[in-house]
């Protein structure tokens, strides 16, 4: 089995795993108890907050462990909204369930909620914010790299505009982090979430970059450990993962741009020889994410075909693959219902070689000519 | 059991966190090694496998309490559990009134999360627990108020290790229409948990307090009659739209992997540990002036908490650096509040100071009873030797009655 769903989750790196393993197999205390089995673990978790700060150019004591990308999410929304009551909330129309569901949630309790279109390109543009909303507008999350398109925004130009209008700014980067550079003192920005499954570091396990001029209202209580931000004992195992999956993703970003890159435009010439469309081929993407379609093919047939064939990829976003709605990002570009609905996604990793996607592209073109020679015959 | 590695302690400490079961651990590693698909990928096996790692560890969560799987919705741990329990439940059926009642020894994540409501505009009853640390049911039949929505109690605590009774409250619940939440955090492998009869509607887990690794817990959604919460997390729709995130599937797997090995052998690992106990207390108690806080008979054998009279809690924590133990809960002793759980237990703010909680575990040895009891036994003579305080007690001054001299 090749896999090629690497914006869905990826493989632990085998050096990840042996910083993690001490901790789970040999005795670990709780980092808040005062004896030396609890100095240890915090000593540790200490030593990863710094890597995982350094990875985005930040302060450590501006990283706030959580449990997973869409709990940073939810975190930075609803303490905002705690926060600050008279909120206007704004976000894109290509945001994750993670960012749009939450704010959606805040209209039910009365808060004012906009949604800001991207253009046919998939590229969300200040321009297309109304004066009307700009005039109340008081937080605005945009993704830095769509996990779908995998198109890049232009946060850095984005948060400029946020900044001069006195806005709120959030930028989900958990598919941009270990691919393209991340800098969050230099993007100048309120807050920014980053997650380890994506970058080669274990599930369970994310951070919210949290500039201090904000407040921050906690999401969770308890024992108020992340300076009484994110109350739960610390997930020991994993931070340390995360901290050395994010001491790695420099080296990745090179392997992405060169390598990577390259295996991506050849997988899509060869899929434009097909007759594929490509989404937002002409925009800045990351260089390890395809999303296409076939005219005139189903897009579950040929996913299972592959599979079959032992190539995993992914049809729209992993979290959303258990039902049959097409892509909302698809949608809110204005793409046709029908060739949203047979959206496929390849996601390349560092590991993938290109004997794996020459193979790909051999089955692929197989059984895109078979499928496309029963619809003629259907027809 | 001391780890020669790094010459660290003795680990008396089981309650603020136990180490990872090394059978744990050997059944998690092929989930973030060759099976670290996402369980929500439906297209390819990465997910398949990875889905099916979940729902079988979903099985064995289900099996300790004798719950249906599908009453168990994953979290990041207790402490998300009981927020979760807490402000979903009381939002849902805020139309029933906006009144909640739980106890002063609640965990803080507990007491943190009904806060929380109450600045929302919600009202609360912070019940104190008799001397003993239970809760007088007729009492706490007395504070129900018709707009009472949510009662929260939890099972064992974790500093004193008294057990509530929990079927006798719950009832109440059921009698009120009151929706009855329990924090069984500290009570899994410890006592026996039976949701088929428990009238109990939600119930928070932890893994990593029973063997199992940090970053994990469970919340138990009753289905008959049916339980609703309002989730506070959004976003993917996981866990049937209750709690959204990508599941941490290794992390799930030795979660389930834990609790099946607390089901196979909590009995026999139990009068295992209630026989060190008794060996550890009939030792500590044979030191004078010694007050075990809590009910000794409904306690689980895992918890010893005991207050030493006339000796100082900072310099006796210093003292015993040998041994691992912990004076108030984890989560608060980088604080040098006196203990919370103490003071409504009505012990005076010396006794809570110079209290100690023992907790012993699966790794625990009988040697390492005997050098707590040694060390103990030997430190606090020390430390009495040098207290002004002890000898007035030893010449028979009421020390009550002193008057003490401004200088």
């Amino acid at each position: 089995m090749i896999y090629l769903d690497n914006n869905a989750t990826t493989a632990l790196h085998p050096e990840v795993l042996k910083e993690m393993l001490p901790f789970l197999t040999v005795q670990q205390g709780n980092p808040a108890s005062n004896h030396k089995f609890g100095r240890n673990a915090h000593t540790a978790i200490e030593e990863a907050r710094e890597k995982v700060a350094t990875s985005v150019n930040a302060h450590p004591s501006q990283v706030i462990f959580t449990s997973s990308g869409t709990e940073s999410n939810n975190t930075i929304i609803n303490g905002i909204a705690k926060a600050y009551p008279d909120s206007h909330f704004g976000f894109s129309s290509i945001e994750h369930p993670c960012i749009s569901e939450p704010i959606k949630s805040l209209a039910n309790q009365g808060f004012k909620v906009s949604e800001i279109p991207v253009d046919s390109n998939g590229i969300f543009n200040v321009s297309n914010i109304s004066t009307e909303i700009k005039q109340s507008l008081s937080f605005l999350s945009v993704m830095m790299a769509n996990n779908e398109t995998g198109v890049i925004q232009n946060i850095a130009g984005i948060a400029d505009w946020a900044r001069e209008n006195k806005i709120q700014f959030h930028t989900d980067a958990v598919q941009a982090l270990g691919k393209i550079k991340v800098d969050f003192e230099a993007l100048d920005i309120d807050a920014m979430t980053i997650s380890s499954h994506k970058i080669y570091g274990p599930q369970g396990i994310a951070a919210l970059i949290v500039n201090k001029k904000i407040d921050l209202f906690p999401y969770m209580q308890g024992g108020g450990q992340e300076r009484g931000l994110r109350s739960g004992t610390e997930n020991i195992a994993a931070i340390i993962g995360f901290g050395k999956a994010c001491e790695r993703s420099s080296q990745n970003r090179v392997v992405f741009k060169e390598r990577i890159g390259f295996l991506k435009s050849t997988l899509e010439k060869a899929l434009v020889d097909l007759d594929a469309v490509i989404f937002c081929e002409k925009s800045h993407r990351l260089s390890n994410t395809t999303f296409f379609s076939f005219k005139n093919i189903d897009g579950s047939t040929l996913l299972t075909a592959l599979d079959r064939k032992g190539f995993a990829i992914a049809s729209g976003s992993a979290c959303s693959s258990n039902s049959t709605e097409p892509s909302h990002v698809l949608l809110s570009m204005g793409v046709d219902l029908d060739l949203a609905q047979g959206a496929l996604r390849v996601s390349l990793g560092v590991e993938n070689t290109e004997n794996e996607i020459n193979d790909f592209m051999d089955t692929l073109k197989d059984e895109v000519n078979r499928l496309k020679q029963l619809t003629a015959v259907a027809a | 059991m001391k780890n020669k590695l790094y010459d660290m302690p003795i680990y008396m400490d089981y309650s603020a966190t136990t180490p990872v079961d090394p059978r744990v651990a050997e059944k998690m590693i092929p989930y973030i090694t060759e099976d670290f698909g996402n369980p929500a990928s439906r297209s390819h096996p990465y997910g398949w496998t990875a889905e099916k790692a979940v729902e079988d560890a979903r099985k064995e969560v289900a099996l300790l309490v004798n719950a249906d799987p599908r009453e168990i919705i994953w979290t990041s741990g207790a402490t998300e559990s009981n927020n979760l329990a807490i402000k979903g439940a009381s939002n849902f059926y805020s139309k029933k009134g906006k009144h909640i009642i739980t106890l002063a020894t609640e965990h803080k994540a507990v007491i943190d999360a009904v806060r929380e409501c109450e600045r929302i505009g919600y009202e609360a009853t912070y019940m104190e627990p008799e001397p003993n640390g239970l809760l007088d049911i007729e009492k706490f039949k007395s504070t129900i108020r018709p707009d009472t929505v949510l009662v929260s109690v939890m099972l064992v605590n974790n500093e004193i290790g008294v057990i509530q009774d929990i079927i006798t409250i719950g009832n109440i619940c059921r009698e009120n229409n009151i929706i009855f939440h329990v924090d069984a955090a500290q009570a899994t492998g410890k006592v026996k948990i039976d949701l088929e009869t428990l009238p109990v509607d939600l119930m928070s887990f932890s893994a990593h307090k029973t063997y199992g690794p940090k970053g994990v817990g469970a919340l138990y959604v009753r289905r008959k009659p049916r339980i609703r919460i309002e989730p506070q997390m959004h976003g993917g729709g996981h866990e049937r739209g209750m709690r959204s995130g990508t599941l941490a599937t290794h992390q799930i797997v030795g979660m389930g992997e834990a609790f099946k090995i607390a089901r196979e052998e909590m009995d026999e690992e139990n009068n295992r540990i209630k026989n060190l106990q008794a060996k550890l207390l009939k030792g500590l108690t044979e030191i004078d002036e010694t007050y075990v806080n809590g009910d000794l008979d409904k306690r689980v054998p895992h918890n010893l908490n005991i207050s030493f009279n006339y000796v100082e809690g900072e310099s006796l924590i210093m003292a015993i650096k040998g041994i691992a133990v912990s004076s108030g809960s984890a989560c608060t002793s980088a604080s040098l509040e006196p203990s919370y759980v103490l003071r409504a237990l009505g012990r005076s703010d010396e006794l809570a100071h110079s209290s100690i909680r023992f907790s012993i575990g699966r790794f625990t040895t009988e040697s390492d009873v005997e050098f707590t009891i040694a060390l103990l036994k030997e430190k606090i003579d020390k430390l009495r030797d040098l207290s002004p305080l002890w000898e007035m007690f030893q010449d028979g001054v009421d020390l009550e009655k002193v008057e003490w001299a401004e200088h």
